[in-house]
């Protein structure tokens, strides 16, 4: 299977390619040389995963570890050393499949979409550039591979934030997203640091290996500050982990992250690069499960309270991608979540596979959420559902696209989103009743404030459009990545995901535990039928309900003011109580030093400078001088 | 026979004028005299050292007839030069040689 490679080149060198050449092109052929080329890549990662699942990658019922690539890049010592290469195992084979299809999506859509924008060539070489970076990140054999890739992801996805860089919001954003997750990998580097100073490996085979044995060993016994050495390692690869993902209290770069283009949002900040926190912790799930159970628990609590927060702020927001970002923050909780739950081993990993496949789903419906918002601001020219109304018949592709993506994240049957969601309420359910409960209601949340969000946009009041700015259905080019990914929506519930991943690789059966399914087929049509009764027709019962809830809904509109506080704490006091001081002794002490240095220097000099005058004779007498004084010294006080 | 400090009163003194001459004078040809003076103040030593102290050798001897074909030559250029310099400026005063070092 060495053409997996391909897979990985492929994007790279239409990278340099778009990014090198592309000004010289016309934007049209830049952006189908892309298309054509993700369309390569997706067509050779449906081939890999079939010949993996189907073929090679099960032996004796068992999945393998399959490395059909793997070179030394740096060697520190014997035994540590950073190698490169392609791990393919169930759900590195799955996140190809993902990241290749909703990219090749993101690339066609784009090609309407951006239409006519300055820096098309641009755009597409950095679609690629984050297409090759997320692939190389998801099949890195080792952590430090999964590191570089890691940053080259937050790389690619600083510059597409920031894609309109003329505009302060966008590259305010650009710089609040590279920074927040930087700030997040700071952590995971620290983490890599210790995990590796105790087991001597980064390689992923070697530290998942036997129930992650070698890190139980390795690290037994070693603590700091009460806690062993393992639970820090973790906890910190954790913290670079909810960078990415967008967990309380490191989301708020995501729902910024809107400003870039409405694609990117869907391909970056829905589908991809936000679920790299979660394929870290699935990926080292072993770790986590054997010699750090008490942070997996710690994962499972921040994901469902930040899922349950999401949710809520998801409610009040008027700007249709921030509701579909916070949406995406708390899916993404509910992932982590679930993988705290999860256990190991048989059906005891059901947990884990219904991370996996939450994920899966997720990425399609909540794509297909982002083009259709994309869709609806390419007509509207807004962004603000206050602007939008009635806009079915104007638009019915996108608005019954749109209903599919809402009704499989609402988790109706028999949608996807129903099929991953319940496995994860299984999960939690067998482990810990508070989770279950809160994942329970955030579902039900998320039914609300997704059908809020598709009457507000699709029914409602008429508004009034101008007549030469009447909306209008999207180009085919944008409708058919709706359509298709509509199709996905309406399907993928439907594999058998315990057939293919589960954290120990064999196979277990599962079945839809009906109780359970149908509490949450209850939740998320009470969600629904709420928002239909106060959204559908335009009432002006939201606003006085919003009257009555006074401070809560002004702070839930403003996201619970955490901007303020993450301000509060750099700006007063890390900036003032650490950056300020440090300045200080910067600018006093050290340039201080420095600057007087030259302040003598310059001064004795130009003291001095009028003896450098060229005139021999004058120099001759110092000379004279100074010999006869030399002289009498050494005749006269012999020392 | 001359007591060895009388010869070498004689040079002193040829020394220190010389060395005024250099100091003092404008002129570059005066100058110059003045640096043969202390050239030749120092000739004389050494032929006073050698005859003196050492009188079975003669090597302050070749020393003095060397310094004095060494005098001669560097007498040579800087004559060259000075009259090269009155060419340019018109005149040989030090003071107004500065062309080169702006």
């Amino acid at each position: 299977m060495e053409y997996s490679l391909l897979i990985l080149i492929t994007p790279f060198v239409l990278f340099l390619l778009l990014g090198l050449t592309g000004h010289k092109m016309k934007p049209n052929v830049a952006g189908i040389i892309g298309t054509t080329g993700m369309a390569l890549a997706a067509i050779l990662s449906y081939t890999i995963a079939f010949q993996y699942f189907f073929g090679v990658g099960k032996v004796d019922g068992v999945f393998q570890q399959i490395i059909p690539i793997n070179f030394e890049w740096l060697r520190f010592t014997d035994n540590l050393h950073i190698d490169l290469g392609i791990l393919l195992d169930p759900i590195s084979v799955m996140m190809l499949v993902v990241i290749t299809t909703v990219s090749l999506m993101v690339h066609l859509y784009s090609l309407a979409y951006m239409h006519g924008e300055k820096g098309f060539q641009r755009y597409y070489a950095f679609l690629s550039l984050f297409s090759f970076s997320m692939l190389g990140l998801v099949v890195a054999t080792n952590i430090f591979q999964m590191y570089i890739f890691w940053e080259l992801v937050g790389v690619s996805s600083y510059s597409l934030i920031g894609f309109y860089y003329t505009k302060p919001s966008a590259v305010a954003a650009s710089k609040k997203a590279f920074i927040v997750t930087r700030f997040a990998d700071l952590g995971f580097l620290v983490g890599i640091l210790l995990l590796s100073f105790y087991t001597k490996t980064f390689d992923f085979a070697t530290l998942t290996a036997d129930n992650a044995s070698l890190v139980v060993n390795s690290t037994a016994g070693a603590s700091f500050l009460g806690l062993s050495v393992a639970a820090w390692a973790t906890a910190l690869i954790f913290m670079g982990g909810a960078g990415k993902s967008a967990m309380f209290p490191l989301h708020i770069w995501l729902p910024d992250a809107m400003e870039g283009p409405t694609p990117v949002s869907a391909l970056i900040h829905a589908a991809t690069m936000v679920v790299a926190g979660v394929y870290l912790v699935a990926r080292l799930f072993p770790v986590y499960f054997f010699s750090a159970p008490e942070v997996l628990t710690m994962i499972a609590y921040i994901g469902v309270f930040t899922a349950l927060f999401a949710a809520v702020i998801a409610i009040t927001q008027t700007d249709i991608k921030r509701v579909l970002a916070f949406s995406t923050i708390s899916q993404i909780a509910l992932m982590m979540a679930a993988l705290g739950v999860s256990g190991f081993g048989g059906h005891d990993g059901l947990g884990y596979m219904a991370s996996m496949f939450h994920l899966f789903t997720h990425a399609f419906f909540k794509a297909l959420l982002f083009l259709g918002a994309g869709s609806v601001i390419h007509a509207v020219h807004s962004n603000d559902m206050r602007d939008m109304g009635r806009l079915h018949k104007y638009m019915p592709i996108s608005s019954i696209t749109f209903f599919i993506a809402c009704l499989a994240i609402a988790g109706i049957p028999p949608f996807s989103g129903f099929f991953s969601k319940d496995e994860i309420l299984v999960a939690a359910f067998h482990h810990d009743k508070v989770i279950f409960y809160a994942i329970l209601v955030s579902a039900g949340l998320t039914a609300f404030y997704m059908f809020r969000l598709y009457f507000n946009i699709f029914w409602g009041k008429e508004k009034t459009y101008t007549e030469h700015h009447k909306p209008h259905e999207s180009p085919w080019l944008m409708t058919f990545p709706l359509v298709f990914l509509a199709i996905l929506s309406c399907t993928t519930g439907l594999f058998d995901f315990s057939e293919f991943i589960s954290p120990d690789k064999m196979p277990f059966a599962t079945h839809i535990d009906w109780t359970i399914a149908g509490m949450a087929i209850a939740v998320a049509v009470i969600g629904i039928t709420v928002a239909t009764i106060l959204y559908a027709k335009g009432s002006d019962k939201p606003a006085q309900m919003a009257k009555s809830l006074g401070r809560f809904y002004t702070a839930t509109l403003n996201k619970f003011y955490l901007d303020e506080v993450w301000m509060f704490i750099t700006q007063s006091v890390i900036f003032k109580m650490i950056c300020e001081p440090i300045r200080w002794f910067d600018r006093n002490v050290i340039d201080g030093s420095m600057n007087g240095l030259a302040w003598v220097t310059q001064k004795s000099s130009s003291a001095i400078k009028g003896l450098q005058s060229g005139q021999v004779q004058f120099y001759a007498w110092v000379f004279v001088a100074g010999s006869i004084v030399i002289a009498i010294l050494v005749l006269f006080c012999k020392v | 026979m001359i007591p060895m400090e009388h010869y070498l009163i004689v040079s002193t003194l040829m020394f220190f004028i010389g060395i005024y001459g250099f100091i003092t004078r404008k002129n570059m040809i005066a100058m110059l005299i003045s640096l043969e003076l202390v050239i030749n103040a120092v000739d004389i030593n050494f032929i006073v050292f050698n005859r003196y102290l050492f009188p079975g050798q003669l090597e302050g001897m070749f020393f003095t007839l060397f310094s004095i074909a060494i005098t001669a030559a560097e007498t040579t250029v800087a004559l060259a030069i000075i009259i090269n310099v009155y060419r340019k400026i018109g005149n040989v005063n030090v003071g107004n040689i500065n062309k080169m070092k702006n």
